[in-house]
């Protein structure tokens, strides 16, 4: 009797299904549920809904609202236009230098957009470098404070992101599709319209959904460049800022309303694509069309121009960090000074940064490759709830995350809040869904009899996971795993709420020597930030060289 | 050490549908036992039951004595060949071959030489250090063949095992695993759907179709006495005539008069008279004289015989195999009389029941 409970009910997976789910019960529902409860708790504690009556009767609140809604809107219809237009002349016409082209996206795509709000400033700000110069000839620039700032920095960076998405998707389709429709007779312009784009049409719309959730999450960019201009993460955070030691009440109403809308939007687009999922063979991609050297100018041209002003931010950091500083003013001259402030002031945060994302990447890939094999390979037996519990961050912005976590960790029985702990446990929890994502996809193309045939050698389904499952999914995990670091290495929205003197990271002390008017060694950190990032990306440039996954 | 398997009585459900439906088999040790029946029968899902990889809904399945509904799959003593070779694709063609002696815990000084051994029986002695990424399919399906039988299984599990490979490689892949199987004496259970294949390699077979048994037997007694129209249909070709049995005579022997026009007596399991139907293969007739009188329709050259069809007197189109004469092929038109083999007939009284002997 005891044999066969054991052989029903106790294996391997069961006990790592129930795991997972604690942990996801632990550092997702317990959390936001308290966010959830309080947001509904008047200042007495007793259940009300007088915080979202606040919220959109209070000018203050609701118009918050409506600039994050703006600002996501604008900047997902910029960068969609741009990021496919891009990304289909880049895949389909022999543009200049395209190597370099497509590294260059890529390094964008995985920069900061915070660092980007406070290059800007270096350039076109009050002070800025390109203001001054200008000014001189005469020309007034328009401030960029505010939302055309925000708009500026997502637009460009999010556009790198859109391009690397939809080149994805135009590899998938097969020439014969428009082969047919020319035979058909359609010119070049109706076949792009009629069907290239529609076909990907699913995917554009993926990555637009992606997109204006991160326009509405991210945090640093309004909070350096948006000065008056305030949206959603930033009233949280200045919510939580007023409410110090209460219940985040206001913060947590502004939460729920913000993951309502996140939540909404990839519904709404789930919806839509349901169906419209093209299945496509992609046997025979179409050939790279050949210009005349005119034309194949006038299409490179502006491909590298967007480009050179999407990493601008980045050289203007690398810059600046060699320019002697006095405060927030450059005074000329080359230095080391910024990089020796840096180290001796922020060693420690350098460390932190670096030892808590890569504690995190152990976690992020074990738990990544268990749950998608929970979720593929075991379906009935907890893997659709897994699958759903793992996504659910996707939605929540990092601003969201921190609230929850304050709440929750702050006192009994889990009293974790300002140690290094809270801090590793925000990464897990937000970059476990991209991980689990591309794990998905490895393991759906490696074939279950493998692991029966092992099973059937003798090998237990525990080690058989192991030795040949995990074995397999490995190489290609790998790769997402150090996109994940990188993030991780980037993360500012959660981590600037769950900080303490002692867990400060990378991205906090650019925010702080930023926020100081320090600009000299906030440059030195953004620097070292990149160059960490850049060598990173090196090694998941080296990993994929074979499959050409990422570039 | 091979076992003998026993299955009693065994289902497995997936909602309402029952893709295993009470099968129970008698396998001998040693033996070459092939269930064979067209896509959704049940054959994959009942010898995944037996290698442990589908639960056993109800019913038994022993190995020996010993039952087995219980025991892991990794504890169950089997060696399985997958449709897809199933090799790993991170090892050399030697570490796939050693991998389940590994687990069972044997010294590197006796793995090797049995590897070697396993390997040169499947005839790859020489491509030990290969990647599989490096190995055509007929290569990697020997690799998956040493690699089960190598750990000397009380039981060899085949599902389809040859369904990948080109038509010419199969025949011969078949000749090699059905002499293998001869000289290691492992009992075998072959899944396939291919009948030629089945009545090729098996010792036995069992017929299957939605979930359950049609009928058990050696090749040549499910070839030439099938016990119901779908094994008779299923197996080979065969023609379905109309019919009625008018008297029965001493003996149990029935008359048989057919729609077509022919009069036969067929030696019968019981007194029966009534309508029935009656099933001849193609190559149980021949052109003759005081046959069934028909015209022949079309004529498809074969190489070793012409396949024609006949149109008889009641309207019915009839196929007939003629391996003489292969040269001279009849044109259509031709009036021809249709005789048979009649010792070679099977008698039906309704799909399910046979009545000859």
């Amino acid at each position: 009797m005891l044999s066969k409970f054991r052989y029903r009910f106790l294996n391997f997976w069961t006990i790592s299904t129930l795991i997972l789910l604690l942990f996801f019960v632990i550092a997702l529902v317990y959390p936001l549920g308290s966010l959830f409860l309080n947001s509904f708790k008047d200042t007495d504690g007793g259940l009300s809904l007088s915080n979202y009556i606040t919220f959109f009767t209070k000018k203050y609140y609701y118009t918050a609202l409506s600039h994050s809604l703006f600002i996501g809107v604008v900047s997902t219809v910029i960068s969609t236009a741009v990021g496919v237009a891009l990304a289909y002349v880049v895949h389909r016409y022999n543009i200049v230098m395209k190597g370099p082209l497509k590294i260059l996206f890529i390094i964008c795509l995985m920069s900061p957009p915070f660092i980007g709000a406070y290059s800007w400033i270096l350039l076109l700000g009050r002070n800025g470098f390109l203001t001054g110069l200008l000014a001189k000839i005469g020309i007034a620039v328009p401030t960029i404070y505010g939302k055309t700032g925000i708009i500026l920095v997502f637009s460009l960076s999010l556009s790198c992101y859109v391009f690397r998405y939809v080149t994805a998707a135009l590899k998938g389709i097969d020439s014969s599709l428009e082969e047919a429709a020319e035979s058909l007779g359609a010119s070049k312009a109706r076949r792009l319209f009629t069907i290239s784009l529609p076909v990907i049409f699913p995917a554009i719309s993926s990555v637009m959904v992606i997109v204006f959730m991160r326009s509405l999450a991210d945090f640093g960019t309004p909070l350096l460049i948006g000065e008056g201009y305030k949206t959603m993460p930033v009233l949280i955070y200045n919510a939580y800022l007023s409410e110090m030691g209460g219940d985040a009440r206001m913060a947590g109403a502004v939460s729920v309303v913000t993951v309502l809308i996140s939540l909404g939007i990839l519904l709404l687009q789930k919806a839509y694509i349901a169906r419209r999922n093209y299945k496509m063979s992609g046997l025979r991609p179409p050939k790279e069309v050949r210009l005349p050297s005119i034309k194949r100018w006038l299409l490179s041209i502006p491909c590298w121009i967007w480009v050179f002003i999407a990493l601008l931010p980045q050289i203007t950091v690398v810059v600046s960090s060699f320019i002697k500083t006095k405060g927030p003013v450059f005074i000329g001259g080359f230095t080391f000074d910024n990089y020796k402030t840096a180290f001796e002031h922020c060693g420690s945060s350098i460390l932190h940064s670096f030892l808590y994302s890569t504690v995190a990447l152990v976690f992020i890939v074990i738990f990544g490759i268990v749950t998608a094999y929970i979720s593929v390979r075991r379906r009935k037996q907890g893997g659709t709830l897994l699958d759903t519990l793992v996504m659910f961050p996707y939605v929540i912005p990092g601003a969201v995350i921190g609230i929850c976590y304050i709440i929750a960790f702050n006192h009994r029985p889990i009293l974790i809040c300002g140690t290094s702990i809270v801090i590793v446990l925000a990464y897990v929890i937000r970059k476990l869904p991209n991980t689990v994502r591309s794990s998905v996809g490895v393991l759906e193309s490696i074939d279950p009899s493998l692991e029966e045939a092992s099973i059937s050698l003798g090998v237990p389904p525990m080690k058989t996971f192991f030795v040949i499952t995990a074995r397999l999914m490995l190489s290609g995990v790998a790769a997402g795993a150090v996109l994940s670091w990188i993030a991780c290495m980037n993360e500012l929205s959660s981590t600037l709420l769950l900080y303490s003197s002692s867990t400060m990271t990378l991205p906090i002390a650019v925010y702080t020597y930023v926020s100081r008017g320090n600009y000299g060694v906030a440059a030195a950190l953004g620097t070292i930030m990149t160059v960490s990032i850049l060598a990173a990306l090196c090694l998941v440039a080296r990993m994929t060289r074979k499959t050409g996954g990422i570039i | 050490m091979s076992y003998e398997v026993s299955i009693k009585n065994v289902v497995k459900c997936y909602g309402d549908f029952r893709a295993v439906n009470g099968v129970s088999l008698e396998i001998e040790k040693g033996e070459f036992f092939t269930l064979l029946g067209p896509s959704g029968c049940g054959k994959t899902t009942l010898l995944r039951m037996i290698a442990g990889f589908n639960k056993i809904d109800a019913g038994e399945i022993y190995f020996a004595d010993r039952l087995i509904n219980n025991i892991a799959a990794n504890k169950r003593d089997i060696g399985m060949v997958f449709q897809n070779y199933a090799v790993f694709p991170h090892m050399t063609v030697s570490d796939n071959v050693a991998y389940g002696l590994k687990a069972r815990k044997i010294s590197r000084q006796e793995r090797a030489p049995r590897v070697m051994q396993a390997l040169e029986l499947v005839q790859i002695g020489d491509l030990k250090d290969r990647m599989p990424d490096a190995l055509s399919g007929g290569q990697q399906q020997r690799v998956a063949l040493a690699r089960a039988f190598v750990i000397e299984p009380g039981i060899l599990l085949m599902d389809e095992p040859l369904s990948n490979l080109d038509a010419k490689l199969r025949v011969q892949m078949r000749s090699m695993i059905k002499k293998l199987q001869t000289k290691l004496g492992i009992t075998t259970i072959y899944v396939t759907h291919d009948q030629e294949e089945a009545l090729a390699i098996s010792d036995r077979i069992a017929v299957m179709k939605d979930g359950k048994v049609k009928q058990v037997g050696r090749p040549e007694e499910i070839y030439t006495k099938p016990q119901n129209l779908f094994v008779a249909n299923f197996i080979g070709n065969t023609n379905q005539l109309k019919g009625a049995i008018k008297s029965v005579e001493k003996g149990n022997v029935g008359i048989l008069q057919l729609d077509g026009g022919a009069e036969v007596s067929v030696p019968l399991r019981e007194a029966y008279t009534g309508d029935v139907i009656a099933a001849i293969r193609p190559e149980h007739f021949y052109f003759g004289e005081h046959g069934m009188p028909g015209q022949i329709q079309m004529a498809t050259f074969l190489g070793d015989f012409v396949l024609y069809e006949v149109k008889l007197k009641n309207g019915q189109v009839i196929q007939v195999n003629e391996y003489q004469h292969v040269r001279q092929i009849r044109s259509a038109g031709t009036s021809v009389q249709v005789c048979f083999q009649e010792s070679m007939i099977s008698v039906y009284k309704n799909a399910e029941e046979v009545i000859s002997c």
